[in-house]
């Protein structure tokens, strides 16, 4: 079973019913306990970094990500729902994030922000998340980042400057991008991480 | 790597059926917003947009329910317009599955209405539709209302630096000069609206031929929007995708995987 993090973070339906495509039993989830035994759990999250990270605290989802990490259990940020499990976040100020890997998210350095719309990745040697969608393009909706490779596996991308697209790292992986509106190439990076849990 | 060229069609949609004849033979409903939706999924739309033409409540009812099937079946944005009124009503549509929102007449009578939105759900939910002609204002572009047929005695140029400040994270600006003809976007406008914003810029209204779409790239759009020229299969998706990219613009190809 997957579960979805449900702390109050914008369109959960759609991200749910793709995460079903896989074939796996998907809920929406804001308790703990059902969250911590998922066999994969989805950390979504729209808006600023401090509001994500304080609806984040207020389901301990923050703790809850440590202890999968700790238990080795698959975890897969999406979008902000990424950018929280660093350090720290500098949108409208300065912010405390999960620290799963220490770096900052920061605003882009691009002519036109947010960076919106589809795009290519450069995927990290040995990704399994992108087995067979290595050459396609993901749907982006952001305007900060983190700028550099962290964890295992770092996937970049361009948008201005170089930045984070995702990481594999173990049993805990992120996206940038969404997956989820990422049509068919979502979908199938989708399958990819459900066929790992 | 770079960012492609978005291409939406745009979907006029009064109490949940698709209005503006719809040319294709391959559906069994094309009516049918949810259909329509799907098979420019399939075409390879990077994006898709509902617009809601209903005049009453229960119109508007009917959109949600549309928008919310058309969410669990194509997995690209969908943004949804018409109508929007207050943060409650961002929030109705978000929870029923549009990733952003595209507010007009309501901005222009209530600003803040833009900083309100953003601040609850972020500047990426919020598309500023810009319904815009020439005119003898400062710029040479006002904003109108009702469809182009009223001036909202507002400067284009000062209205979209307005927003920009405000919090909206995207523009659509349909020329109401050009919006029918097919004849051509109007490019003297989207330059003069990219020159004062920094946020993506979507341009509409116009599109004719397989050249007009790169003519408004050229001119500074980051994605095109179009209804009657795929509406009636003048010219489907993936034929203004592979004219694009044949002219050395980025564009994704979609069913590749």
């Amino acid at each position: 079973m997957i579960a979805i993090l449900d702390y109050g973070s914008g369109n959960l339906r759609s991200a749910q019913r793709a995460f079903e495509t896989s074939g796996k039993e998907v809920v929406l989830t804001s308790d703990y306990d059902v969250a911590l035994n998922a066999d994969g759990l989805v950390v979504p999250g729209v808006g600023a970094f401090a509001a994500c990270m304080q609806g984040l605290a207020s389901v301990r989802g923050d703790q809850l990500v440590r202890e999968r990490i700790s238990l080795k259990r698959p975890t897969l940020g999406i979008c902000v729902g990424m950018q929280i499990l660093f350090a720290r976040g500098v949108e409208h100020g300065d912010h405390e994030g999960v620290g799963v890997w220490d770096a900052t998210a920061e605003k882009l350095q691009a002519p036109i922000l947010p960076h919106m719309g589809w795009n290519t990745v450069s995927v990290g040697t040995g990704s399994s998340l992108f087995h067979g969608v290595e050459n396609e393009s993901f749907y982006f909706v952001h305007s900060y980042a983190v700028k550099k490779q962290v964890g295992a596996i770092s996937t970049m991308a361009h948008h201005g400057e170089d930045f984070l697209a995702a990481v594999e790292d173990g049993a805990i992986a992120a996206t940038q991008f969404h997956p989820e509106k990422s049509g068919d190439a979502g979908l199938h990076l989708i399958k990819n991480w459900t066929n790992s849990l | 790597m770079s960012l492609s060229v978005r291409i939406i069609p745009c979907l006029d949609v009064t109490d949940g059926r698709v209005v503006k004849g719809v040319n294709f033979t391959d559906l069994v409903d094309a009516g049918d917003p949810v259909e329509m939706a799907s098979l420019y999924g399939h075409e390879g739309a990077d994006e898709l947009t509902f617009l809601d033409i209903s005049a009453s409540v229960a119109g508007r009812e009917t959109t949600l329910d549309v928008v919310r099937k058309t969410a669990e079946q194509v997995f690209i944005p969908l943004t949804v317009g018409g109508g929007i009124r207050s943060v409650d009503d961002v929030d109705r549509l978000l929870r029923a599955g549009a990733d952003k929102v595209s507010i007009n007449t309501a901005a222009l009578s209530r600003p803040e209405l833009i900083a309100e939105i953003a601040d609850r759900f972020g500047s990426q939910v919020l598309v500023l539709s810009v319904d815009a002609r020439r005119a003898r204002t400062d710029s040479g572009f006002e904003v109108t209302t009702h469809g182009g047929r009223e001036s909202a005695g507002v400067d284009a140029l000062a209205w979209v630096e307005k927003a920009c400040a405000l919090g909206v994270g995207e523009i659509l600006l349909n020329s109401m000069d050009a919006d029918g003809t097919r004849a051509g976007y109007d490019i003297g406008m989207i330059s003069a609206v990219r020159a004062v914003s920094k946020v993506p810029l979507i341009a509409s209204g116009g599109a004719g031929t397989l050249e007009d779409f790169a003519s408004a790239l050229d001119a500074g759009a980051d994605a095109l929007l179009a209804a009657s020229v795929f509406h009636f299969g003048i010219h489907r998706i993936g034929d203004v995708k592979k004219y694009l990219s044949g002219h050395n613009y980025s564009v994704r190809n979609a069913h590749t995987v």
